[in-house]
């Protein structure tokens, strides 16, 4: 290494004799570790700030009178440092200190989750002595406590190096968790009454316990999968497996856009647990509890493990053979093909399996009446010929991969509208909370109110009545000189798409200042569907159906005639909805789509009602099921390979965890296909890859949309515009069954400002009943700094379904009272 | 008692301490007329460069332990840097034996004040705190009294004196945790956070309290400043000796006849000490001491003649730490004491890292067996590693401090331990205090 000239900001030092060059300001622990020694260590973590609390790590610096921590020591030039490779006095440092971390630890490991994986039990067997001096009595403590649903804590087997307590503070910005007490007494622990005999200190939100304050965190699985002893352990896991009998596989997150690696463990055909993947240029180490702990759907007892028909006598549904089934649907198909099919794939395939539907869309249905859409795709009031989210799709998102996590994390400057990072996106959350900690992001949201999770990202509000957005895009000065800066981004969520002319106006901000923008949605496979070409105006690789040389082109490669692909765009899913339920389409051919996720459930499930003929590609009972007349029953991410493509672009693929006999949506739709006389060539995943690889890529990019801009709704006396978002952990199917996940979900609250608040009489945790004419929802209030007369409710949480019971999104006018408790209709809604 | 000869007794240099006995002094009409404020007075007038110079002309170094030279430490303040600074005057007097500061803030608080508005102006702080022990009440109140006489009569304030320096001194009072006289710890409790040590670097000249350039120094030190001013720094280096100039209280306590603070200069030994003290009490030989609080090793009678300057204990192995000197004899048991102190270290450790948090639960229990008279041989060899394996290896010099009295114990008094191992001596603890112990 001596040879290599040096360059300015490195130093040469040498470790255990053995020179070395590293990076000014690196750790001596990482050098080390970079030259395959390995020093023991508990409280040192690389994406946590060093402590120097557990002093395992220490090693002898030549001209120091004290052995110092090689996680807190920066190299410098000339630097001696020896380990206990070399060093008898950091050999015996080291003993000495693993002894003391050991007098007051429990030998409880062959019961103890974390044995078999543990560092402190891996470097006891490295560093420490085969036997103890300590004849005293160990300490002590009461265990296990729940510090929260999910997070149980045994203090004893602590050993204090506080990884949790400085994640939650770095990391997640969630302070809930801290040291308490001193000395051999100090442990870690939550805020609670009895500890500290005091009044509670809830910040006074509704909803929020007045006494206790629990580890309040979406992100607290982390501090699990960091604790190097066994005192942090999950309730779903506890007490269930062994380390070493499970069977580790890489694996992506199915739950949000965010893309993280995971880590799935597996026991005799059945996941136990899944952790965070090491993704740095993902999700880093860290993954959200959704992601971690929301994985029980596809164990829940109403899986579907056979085919389905419906019985024409009973009208039941019954268990039908592979080829029976596969047959029915072929036919079913066949016969409404004239009249016309609409395809709901849904936000949760991956990429293979929504080019399945987009290739048998088109090839085997003759039709654009495609879209994955599972959500409400423009305002409440919006004539259905408006498609200016799917044009700005094909804009503007379609095939682009401007924005990753580091241009996020680097930018000097992050708009932010129609997304609530915390809740919608959690992983990018983290992500611009580094940013915002350690380069100096800054982030400006529009939105009605600076959330909590806002807050922690110290971000500046533009504060917007729903439906206001794409004015103040067009128009606030604070909104573009928040994009002024040079590299700055512009981040929209899939929420835009509800106000009229929001995403227009997006995308010519982007232009006007030069930022970079990205589209977040929400589901993990909604990127990679629209860049499949599950849209009624795109065809795969983001080129539009109108485009003939497209159309030339992708029919050469599927090797079908000329005229077969069809020209025009077709029906959205609003109008594949409206379709089926006036009788005008013949068919549906649905994936995992929920009804009540999209804009009006009722018309949905009338439309299911309606249509002559339902074929679902389901996992488990649904409202889908409920009036299909075949189900196919596919397999769930854990039991396929596959590649989600994540808000970035970024393909995350992922070879399947447990082995099954669950088919994927795209070897059914080849099945279907088959019995048509169509080759898919969608059954295998590697061949789709390959197939997807040698697409031609879009040349010509449509233009940008330019839809107006509508005045937001005037409410009138006792009435609010309506706000709404998911929270991230809420009645979204993937989460069916988790109920210790749910014991974190935040409590479903209805937000009013002060204004409504004195208009109505009510005060904080007081009901307040949101209504429609469809029905109401009845929520304790929580004061809330909005603009006047805007509520907020949760999209889709206990006591929340404001899709199902309001029937309307985002931006509509809604009417408030003092409510009531107990079930709600609204005022001239029949009981 | 004894009276100290004459030529011993010249070896007083009340310096800080020569209004102690002066009734009232501690009101500020008292103090004005006994010189107070006259250093200010004359500081005021002279560049600030100026009197960091003078202080590190005279030698003066820092009187919480460490002495470390504070001309030297104030001139690492970066001036011109657009960042406030900050003065922090560590008044959490919390070492066992210790018991300098606290009388000096009782009985002359107002030159704790007038030194710290000077030692503000020459490192350019508009802000001071005082972090007080919080079971100094009566400190407290006489401290608060003199911040407030001083505001009063315009020396703090906006404006001070005309000078167009501005200075508004805080006094804030600890919660009671021995941690936080660690100067970190201290920073992190006065910024409201749980008092632990903080990483160095960034050092506090640096990165101190809200981020911004400190100075955190001894009451003692900056008591010690407008005596300088006034008497300027050939003078202060006319007491003590070369390395370790200008007058010291130290602080005898134990088993002599008069206990209390004695200010001499620097070098002076003890047997000099004892002497002023009136000699040991009747029917004690000196057996063993503690030349600078429980955190330093201790010393034997064999030491008497060490000069206490910081040169001259770190040659005879232990140090000079903040004088106060502890002194016990043959009637004393040296094992019982460590473990008195050792109580006290373990009751006191932050519980930051492992092993001052696990080694002082140990030890602490090792000796409650050994007291009982249930102590092994295999227990010295395993408290002499203990003590070692915490030595130099814990995050802050607490641990250090705590192992200290057991490696010098063991050092000079093995056979004392020997003596309840092997049931020559009763044992002090009863079985019955080892149920439940905690």
């Amino acid at each position: 290494m001596t040879d290599v000239a040096k360059k300015a900001d490195t130093v040469t030092l040498t470790v255990d004799g053995v020179e070395v060059t590293a990076e000014k300001g690196e750790l001596v622990i990482r050098v080390a570790e970079r030259m395959g020694i390995a020093i023991p260590r508990f409280c040192d973590h690389p994406l946590l700030a060093p402590a120097g609390a557990c002093r395992q790590c220490l090693v002898e610096v030549e001209g120091q009178r004290k052995p110092v921590a090689s996680c807190t020591q920066t190299v410098a030039e000339g630097m001696v440092v020896k380990t206990q490779l070399s060093s008898p006095v950091a050999a015996k440092a080291q003993a000495g200190i693993m002894e003391m971390l050991l007098i007051n630890h429990p030998l409880d490991c062959p019961t103890c989750d974390k044995g078999g994986e543990c560092p402190l039990q891996n470097q006891a067997m490295s560093t420490g002595r085969a036997d103890s001096r300590f004849v005293e009595h160990k300490r002590e403590y009461e265990k296990p406590i729940h510090i929260s649903s999910q997070v149980l804590l045994d203090r004893e087997r602590c050993v204090l190096c506080q990884r949790c307590t400085r994640f939650s503070e770095e990391i997640a910005g969630d302070k809930f968790i801290d040291l308490m007490d001193r000395s051999s007494g100090e442990q870690i622990n939550v805020y609670r009454d009895d500890f500290f005999g005091g009044e509670g200190t809830g910040d006074g939100q509704a909803g929020e316990d007045e006494g206790d304050v629990p580890f309040n965190s979406y992100f607290s699985g982390n501090t699990i999968q960091i604790c190097p002893v066994g005192a942090l352990t999950g309730e779903q896991y506890r007490f269930r497996a062994r380390p070493f009998d499970l069977v580790s596989s890489p694996s992506a997150c199915e739950h949000c856009a965010a893309g993280c690696s995971q880590r799935a463990d597996h026991r005799r055909g059945k996941v136990l647990r899944r952790l965070a993947g090491d993704d740095p240029a993902v999700n880093e180490e860290w993954n959200c509890d959704k992601g971690r702990w929301g994985f029980r759907y596809t164990t829940a007892t109403d899986r579907i493990t056979t085919p389905l028909l419906r019985d024409p006598a009973s009208g039941r549904l019954r268990e039908a053979s592979w080829s029976e089934a596969l047959l029915a649907a072929a036919e079913g198909l066949r016969d409404a093909r004239e009249r016309g099919v609409g395809v709901l794939p849904g936000g949760r395939l991956t990429v293979e399996d929504a080019y399945a539907y987009a290739k048998f869309a088109r090839v085997v249905l003759g039709t654009n009446d495609i879209d994955f859409r599972a959500r409400p795709i423009r305002s409440s009031g919006s004539s259905p010929a408006t498609t200016e989210e799917a044009d700005f799709l094909a804009a503007s998102v379609a095939g682009i991969t401007d924005v990753t996590y580091e241009a996020v994390e680097n930018a000097p400057s992050v708009l932010i509208v129609g997304l609530e990072p915390e809740e919608e996106c959690p992983i990018l959350f983290l992500r611009l909370r580094k940013g915002h900690l350690k380069r100096k992001l800054t982030v400006t949201a529009v939105s009605p109110y600076l959330s909590r999770g806002l807050e922690k990202l110290g971000a500046a509000l533009v504060a917007a009545v729903p439906g206001d957005e794409a004015r103040l895009l067009n128009t606030d000065p604070a909104v573009a000189g928040a994009l002024s800066a040079p590299g700055s981004v512009l981040i929209v969520g899939e929420r835009l798409a509800t106000v009229p002319g929001g995403l227009s106006a997006a995308a010519a901000l982007a232009r006007r200042t030069g930022a970079r923008l990205a589209w977040v949605p929400r589901r993990a496979g909604d990127r990679g569907a629209l860049d499949a070409g599950c849209l009624p105006n795109l065809l795969p690789g983001g080129r539009p159906v109108t485009d003939v040389a497209a159309r030339a082109e992708l029919s050469l490669a599927w090797r079908v005639e000329a005229g077969v692909l069809p020209s025009t765009a077709g029906r959205d899913v609003d109008r594949i909805v409206a379709a089926a339920a006036d009788g005008t389409l013949g068919a549906l051919l649905v994936g995992g789509v929920d009804p009540a996720d999209l804009a009006d459930p009722r018309l949905a499930e009338e439309a299911l009602a309606a249509v002559p003929f339902v074929v679902s590609l389901e996992l488990r009972q649904s409202a889908v099921t409920r009036h299909a007349d075949v189900v196919l029953p596919i397999a769930p991410a854990v039991e396929k390979a596959g590649t989600y493509m994540d808000w970035e672009g970024r393909l995350r693929s992922f070879a399947a965890v447990l082995p099954g006999t669950a088919m994927t949506d795209g070897r059914v739709l080849e099945a279907i296909a088959a019995l048509l006389d169509v080759t898919l060539n969608t059954g295998d995943v590697s061949a789709i890859r390959r197939e997807l690889g040698s697409l031609p890529a879009a040349t010509a990019r449509p233009a940008l949309p330019a839809a107006e801009v509508v005045e937001p709704a005037r409410p009138a006396e006792r009435e609010a515009v309506l706000a709404t978002w998911h929270q991230l952990l809420d009645l979204g199917t993937l989460l069916d069954g988790d109920e210790v996940l749910a014991g974190t979900a935040r409590p479903p609250v209805a937000r009013i400002g002060k204004d409504l608040a004195e208009s109505l009489g009510v005060v904080d945790g007081d009901l307040v009943t949101v209504s429609t004419d469809r029905g109401g929802v009845t929520l304790p209030a929580a004061i809330t700094d909005l603009p006047p007369a805007v509520v907020w409710l949760p999209t889709n949480s206990p006591g929340s379904t404001v899709r199902r019971s309001l029937g309307v999104t985002a931006g509509a006018v809604v009417r408030l009272q003092a409510g009531v408790p107990g079930p709600i209709l609204a005022e001239g809604v029949a009981r | 008692m004894t009276q100290p000869r004459p030529e011993v007794l010249q070896k007083l240099t009340p310096v800080l301490t020569k209004r102690w006995l002066s009734p009232d002094a501690w009101q500020i009409g008292v103090y004005e007329r006994l010189d107070g404020y006259l250093a200010l007075r004359k500081a005021l007038d002279v560049h600030p460069d100026d009197l960091i110079q003078l202080v590190k002309d005279s030698g003066l170094r820092g009187r919480g332990g460490a002495g470390f030279p504070t001309g030297l430490k104030w001139g690492f303040i970066p001036q011109g840097d657009g960042k406030p600074h900050y003065l922090v005057i560590n008044a959490d007097e919390g070492e066992p034996g210790t018991c300098k500061d606290l009388p000096l803030m009782t009985y002359d608080p107002h030159s704790l004040v007038e030194g710290a508005i000077i030692a503000s102006y020459a490192i350019r702080a508009n802000r001071a705190f005082i972090y007080i022990r919080g079971e100094a009440v009566h400190a407290a109140r006489r401290l608060r009294n003199a911040v407030q006489e001083a505001y009063a009569k315009g020396y703090l304030g906006k404006n001070i004196l005309g000078s167009g320096f501005d200075l508004d001194l805080v006094v804030h009072s600890g919660a009671g945790a021995y941690i936080c006289g660690e100067e970190t710890a201290l920073l992190d409790s006065l910024e409201g956070f749980r008092g632990q040590p903080r990483l160095r670097p960034p050092f506090p000249a640096v990165a101190g309290l809200y981020a911004s350039p400190t100075v955190v120094n001894n009451v003692g030190t900056i008591a010690s400043v407008p005596y300088i001013v006034l008497g300027g720094a050939d003078w202060w280096k006319s007491m003590g000796t070369e390395k370790s100039a200008g007058p010291m209280i130290y602080s005898l306590s134990g088993r002599i006849t008069n206990p209390g603070q004695y200010e001499c200069g620097l070098g002076i030994t003890l047997r000099e000490l004892i002497e002023l003290a009136g000699g040991m009490k009747p029917g004690h030989n000196l057996k063993f001491w503690t030349p600078g609080g429980s955190s330093t090793p201790i010393l034997t009678a064999e030491h008497i003649d060490t000069p206490m300057d910081f040169e001259g204990v770190a040659a005879a192995g232990s140090i000079l730490g903040t004088t106060a000197m502890q002194i016990f004899s043959d009637q004393d048991c040296p094992v019982y004491n460590t473990w008195r102190w050792l109580e006290f270290y373990h009751h006191e450790s932050c519980g930051k890292c492992t092993p001052c948090r696990e080694g002082n639960y140990w030890m602490v229990r090792t000796y409650r067996r050994i007291l009982a008279g249930q102590g092994t041989y295999a227990d010295l060899d395993t408290l002499q590693d203990t003590a070692d394996n915490i030595f130099g290896r814990s995050f802050c010099g607490l641990g250090d401090g705590a192992a200290t009295p057991v490696v010098s114990t063991l050092k000079w008094f093995r056979d004392d331990y020997l003596g309840y191992i092997e049931g020559r001596t009763a044992p002090r603890l009863s079985e019955k205090t080892l149920v439940g112990a905690h």
